[in-house]
């Protein structure tokens, strides 16, 4: 019998901290066949990324092995020398970064770089190599290769410069890719066409491949194997299909519930959370919408408009999703509502009143700013280093409402908090000791302890895991149900969108493309633009995967 | 006082104690540190004798039980005029660097955050500023404005202005586009309020670092601009004057009247750039773990 391409054994990872010893993995057990793809799956803090650092023996100097064995191709590499792996590394085992953008040295040439891996593995002429650098792109199936070759990777797209990664993980010819969330951070269109890319460069060149996922749906669609990872253990492994149709650990099926599909609906996201109460609405027939928006535009001096003629309307109390890639305008349009940006042109009403004619340097003035309040989308990057979550929360009611330090801001304050489900230990604490998910229902706090009428939320779930998106979505819904705060979700995740907001626009280059109710939309969509954005979004669908197997792609 | 802000004063407390623990030499300087002020501020207590009072016949006597830095040219005791000097330095320095760094982080501070016109004008100035050989631009404006302490503080925030200016404006521009500034507009802050509550706070522990480093420079600054004349005059006690009144006598073995004023001087700047790096991990509270 031969031997696996990689077998891990037992392998135990710690990390030496201020704190002492932090043991990372508790004795990871995985094995992979040589064209074999196996997913990873866990949330954040799982030791998915730690796992792979660790067979690449890529770990930074604070973390160390300390137990178990790799073996590949049937050799112990677990203490192979720094000679031995550099060999190894780029030629047998090669790997695909989260952030394409920060794992390419920006002041070197596309071509410069891939030269720089071919030589490392073998002497080249420079003729031959640029040949080779050039084939290599064009096996990325990157436009126009040859200017490519001299572009620096600013001057790339998100995609191209993921494209541009994977030639250089692939250049050496490598046994197994290990991928690390290799799409995460892109749009859905790219999401998908560089997964399409990655299974078939896998399938023609017979390598195998290890995806880092925190996304089921993706997993699910690519892998043949599936490893569920939580707290440094593999709590279950086994066949795509089989895993996903019947999770047998209690964390696999808490995943997999939180996974959005097709159907899914909020309420079977997160089962166990008590039931939304809707407040009936009261709706006078006479009242303006909330919020209207008039033939609004606005440009920043290039050459097409970042915004150009959008017009919708949000009812009281009623969701819209705002839908579209980026650099589709929707970030710039939440800011346009938000009275953080003038528009140039258009009108924008609030609730009967044009809000657009008070420019947004004095808007702090306007008795509205208390009504719009928005999210942002990192929470790692929404919250003031230096204030603690009370004071993040307490910020707008100080500024706002003139309220002193005292009993009012403090109930104010825990009542946001509340509303939340932020817990109250929390709130002594500073953003870099709270958790993603935590850092969320801060932002959500802050925005909605002025009791808003308007909430923006700018992509709220995109840096979150499943489970937490889950929760944070819920939340968000029982806001709007319980105490009629309006909403505007913007979001490039169709699928999200749908399940919170009665109605959708989507944006494309600034403009609508289409606009109408959710459910409708995402059934029937008209735009063929809308159609290419369902089609890419990666919702978890364990019967779906057949169709998609890479071998269908052209054998 | 509101609960949060208590618990983080307690947290803090903790969190210096931490730092101190694990660095002995921030200690060392903070301990340095805290000396001088107490000394500045007791100097009349602590001195064995009138800093400015002479006494010829005792003129020149080296280091000994009743005058333990030994005496000047004049019989004044060298101990208590470096004392007293303690108090003059001190004050020179900090109110220098105070001033340069209000300054200097308000105008840098908008720079950053507005960019455009006002900031290419007030860079071009800086620049023009910072061309100059800075102790001659000093010398000028002391000579100009007039031989007095004030004009040596004066001058000393002058030529530490460019710096502060600069690094308020590279500290504030890399945030300036950060989720938590723009959620303080949605707050109620205007462009104002965004520079001055929500910014600046954010900058300080890097500059804190640098207003310590520059508080040993303001004192040198001092001592180098009364040692040529300029500034603090005669009878005064400051480290540079009594540095340079002593240098005639070096040659003829008399070190005490040079060597310790300057000993001095030197242990002060050395403890303000210690104390730098060590304010840095106190102030910033993401080094709290």
């Amino acid at each position: 019998m031969t031997s696996p391409l990689l077998q891990v054994e037992n392998l135990q990872v710690a990390f030496s901290t201020r704190h002492g010893i932090v043991t990372a993995l508790h004795g990871i057990d995985i094995a992979l066949e040589g064209g074999e793809t196996l997913g990873i799956v866990g949330e954040s803090g799982s030791g998915k990324s730690v796992t792979s650092l660790a067979v690449m023996r890529l770990l930074d100097r604070a973390g160390r092995i300390t137990g178990g064995r790799v073996r590949f191709e049937g050799r112990d590499i677990t203490r192979a020398g720094h000679a031995d792996l550099r060999r190894l590394r780029g030629s047998a085992l090669s790997m695909i970064f989260q952030n394409p953008r920060a794992a390419l040295n920006p002041i070197r040439t596309v071509e410069q770089q891939i030269v720089d891996v071919l030589a490392a593995h073998g002497r080249l002429s420079r003729a031959t190599a640029r040949t080779q650098a050039l084939d290599l792109l064009r096996a990325v199936l990157i436009r126009d290769p040859e200017a490519r070759l001299l572009a620096y990777p600013h001057e790339l797209s998100g995609g191209m410069c993921q494209r541009v990664m994977i030639a250089m993980a692939i250049a050496c010819e490598p046994a197994l890719l290990i991928a690390d969330e290799p799409t995460t951070g892109l749009d859905v269109t790219t999401q998908q066409t560089v997964m399409e890319l990655l299974a078939r460069i896998k399938a023609d060149r017979g390598m195998a491949m290890i995806l880092i996922t925190h996304d089921l749906g993706l997993a699910a669609r690519w892998c043949d194997r599936i490893a569920v990872m939580e707290a440094g253990r593999v709590v279950e492994h086994g066949p795509t299909e089989a895993l996903f149709e019947a999770p047998a650990h209690a964390y696999t099926r808490r995943l997999v519930a939180a996974s959005p599909t097709r159907r899914s609906t909020l309420a079977d996201l997160a089962p166990d959370s008590p039931p939304v109460v809707t407040l009936p609405r009261v709706h006078a027939a006479g009242t303006p919408p909330l919020l209207e928006l008039v033939r609004v535009a606005k440009s920043f001096g290039g050459p097409s408009r970042a915004v150009d003629d959008v017009s919708f309307h949000i009812p009281q109390g009623g969701a819209l999703g705002l839908v579209g890639e980026s650099g589709s305008g929707k970030s710039t349009l939440s800011r346009l509502i938000c009275r953080l940006l003038d528009p140039d042109d258009g009108d924008i009403v609030f609730d009967g009143e044009s809000i657009a004619r008070v420019p947004a340097r004095e808007f702090h003035h306007s008795p509205r700013r208390r009504d719009i309040q928005i999210v942002f989308q990192d929470p790692n990057d929404s919250l003031n280093p230096r204030h603690t979550a009370f004071d993040s929360i307490a910020y707008p009611l100080r500024r706002l409402e003139r309220l002193r330090d005292g009993e009012v801001l403090r109930t104010r304050v825990r009542e946001a908090a509340g509303r939340a489900g932020l817990p109250m230990e929390l709130l002594e604490r500073f953003p870099h000791q709270l958790s993603g998910g935590q850092k969320a229902r801060v932002g959500i706090a802050r925005a909605i302890a002025p009791r808003p009428r308007l909430l923006v939320l700018d992509e709220p779930t995109a840096a979150l895991d499943v489970s937490v998106q889950a929760v944070i979505l819920q939340l968000l819904d029982r806001l709007r149900r319980e105490d009629g705060i309006g909403m505007l979700f913007v979001s490039h995740d169709l699928n999200v969108v749908r399940m919170l907001c009665d109605d959708l626009v989507v944006l494309q280059a600034g403009q609508v493309v289409e606009a109408g109710p959710s459910q409708e939309v995402f059934q029937r969509p008209q735009a063929a633009y809308t159609r290419t954005l369902l089609d890419a979004v990666p919702y978890f669908d364990p019967q779906r995967r057949s169709a998609f197997r890479p071998a269908a792609l052209g054998h | 006082m509101s609960e949060a802000a208590l618990i983080g004063r307690s947290g803090t407390g903790r969190h210096i104690a931490y730092v101190l623990r694990s660095n002995p030499v921030t200690a060392l300087a903070a301990f340095g540190t805290l000396l001088l002020v107490l000394v500045a501020v007791f100097a009349p207590a602590l001195v064995p004798y009138d800093p400015v009072a002479s006494n010829v016949p005792h003129a020149l006597e080296p280091p000994s039980r009743t005058h333990w830095a030994g005496t000047d040219q004049l019989g004044r005791d060298i101990l208590s005029r470096i004392i007293f000097a303690t108090r003059l330095d001190l004050m020179i320095a900090v109110s220098a660097v105070s001033i340069s760094f209000a300054v200097g982080a308000v105008i840098g501070g908008f720079c950053g955050y507005r960019g455009g016109r006002l900031d290419r004008w007030v860079g071009r100035f800086v620049d023009v500023l910072m061309a100059f050989p800075l102790f001659v631009l000093a010398m000028a404006l002391v000579a100009a404005l007039g031989n007095r302490v004030e004009n040596i503080v004066i001058a000393t925030a002058v030529i530490n202005l460019p710096f502060y200016i600069r690094f308020a404006r590279a500290e504030v521009n890399v945030r300036r586009n950060a989720g938590w500034v723009e959620a303080a507009r949605a707050c109620g802050d205007s462009h104002l309020s965004v520079v001055l509550r929500v910014l600046l706070p954010n900058v300080l522990p890097a500059m804190a670092v640098q207003i310590s480093l520059n508080l040993g420079w303001a004192i040198l600054n001092a001592a180098g601009l009364s040692f040529i004349g300029l500034g603090v005059t005669a009878p005064t006690p400051e480290w540079g004057i009594m540095v340079a009144e002593g240098a005639r006598f070096i040659t003829t073995g008399k070190w005490w009247l040079v060597a310790l004023p300057g000993l001095a001087l030197m242990m002060t700047v050395l403890c303000f750039n210690l104390l730098g790096d060590g304010l840095r991990d106190i102030l910033d509270p993401r080094m709290r773990t």
